[in-house]
């Protein structure tokens, strides 16, 4: 799979994508992760949140559910819920490369949650579409794409390790 | 798969210790996670059965600093080593960026350490990946037990191309920071090469 690259138009289409269905839905966190545990975006109350071990644990989560779901002939399960006493967890994929992630409590229910992904996730899959033709026109474009990393030196990368 | 994101001006790397059961994976992330300055370090997560072997995966995030104006967070996981949880460790291969293979010293694992390397070489395979080209690194682990092979017989088993090659005691963190530089910095030259 090619590398995730994302600039700052689309980077901002999807943190508007997310705080619209973060209130539409009335959720408390709406969170995208890729399929490797990588934090994309997120919106809501975060405080106390550790956004990364969410990300990584879903992403364990959905990786885990796909293999399920290839074992017994199924290409995917497009939704994962989890049910809390207080709080819900409404897990689905987007673009086959995206996980989406709604936390919610009693003030909202599964049925809005469902209804608001369902029209968040056709604009993020807009958005994803402009980010992989992007990604590929650059790539082919004859100059081709200028890594920032493509003068990075012994030392730069020794620095890091220093302390 | 590398995520750049030039939005947060961020670039995430995905590592991959692997390894046959009990060779020390879970034990080097540990030490990692115990050196490393809180600021840098999130939470280490382990998926463990109650007798501490890796069930799914080890997981720890690390903020190594900026390269180039660009912050720069390792991924670091662990895979589960025991032969049967194979289904895990293919979906923990999933978009790797390196790998750090850790080899038991020991005599009796070497079978062990061979199988386990075969097993990589296919599972990468599988996930569309080359071990021939993906930035890699040996780990001869347990140095300090008696029943240790000598160097040059273990490398001679299992060098696969010429990598960068380091022993270890990783319990009292011998070898393991310079096995994480190591892979880092071959994760870091090949994004150059982009
Ligand atoms: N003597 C010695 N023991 C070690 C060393 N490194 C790890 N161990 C011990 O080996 C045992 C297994 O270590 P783990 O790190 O849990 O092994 P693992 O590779 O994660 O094993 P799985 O999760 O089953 O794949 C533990 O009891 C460690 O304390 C070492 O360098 N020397
Ligand atoms: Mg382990």
């Amino acid at each position: 799979m090619a590398d995730l690259v994302m600039y700052e138009e689309e980077y901002e289409q999807i943190k508007e994508i997310l705080a619209r269905l973060q209130s539409d839905s009335n959720s408390k966190i709406v969170f995208l992760v890729d399929k490797n545990g990588q934090q994309i975006a997120a919106h809501g109350d975060m405080q106390g949140v550790d956004a990364t071990s969410l990300a990584s644990l879903t992403a364990g989560n959905v990786a885990a559910t796909d293999g399920l779901a290839k074992l017994i002939g199924e290409k995917e399960f497009s939704i994962l819920f989890h049910e809390g006493e207080r709080d819900n967890i409404h897990i689905s994929l987007v673009a086959q490369r995206v996980i989406l992630v709604v936390i919610f409590d009693e003030r909202s229910s599964l049925g809005l949650v469902r209804l608001r992904v369902k029209k968040a996730s056709q604009e993020l899959e807009k958005t994803f579409e402009v980010i992989v033709t992007k990604a590929a026109a650059e790539q082919s474009r004859e100059g081709r794409f200028e890594s920032p990393f493509a003068e990075i030196t012994d030392e730069d990368i020794d620095s890091l390790f220093s302390e | 798969m590398t995520f750049i994101n030039y939005a947060a001006r961020e670039i995430n790397c995905k590592i991959v210790f692997y390894g046959p059961g009990l060779c020390g994976k879970t034990t080097n992330l540990q030490w990692i996670y115990d050196k490393t300055n809180p600021q840098a370090k999130g939470k280490l997560i382990s998926l463990a059965t109650e007798t501490d072997r890796t069930l799914f995966f080890d997981f720890l995030p690390l903020d190594l600093g900026t390269v180039k104006g660009f912050k720069t967070r390792f991924h670091l996981y662990t895979v589960p080593g025991q032969v049967f949880y194979d289904a895990s460790r293919k979906l923990i291969l999933k978009g790797v960026d390196g790998v750090v293979y850790v080899a038991d010293s020991q005599e009796a694992r070497m079978d062990s350490n061979i199988e386990s390397l075969q097993n990589l070489e296919k599972n990468l395979k599988e996930q569309g990946y080359d071990l021939n080209n993906i930035p890699y690194v040996l780990q001869f682990n347990k140095r300090d037990l008696p029943t240790a092979l000598p160097v040059e017989e273990m490398y001679r088993q299992l060098n696969y191309k010429g990598e960068p090659t380091f022993e270890a005691v990783a319990m009292n963190g011998t070898g393991v920071f310079d096995t994480l530089k190591a892979v880092a910095k071959l994760v870091l030259t090949e994004l150059k090469k982009k």
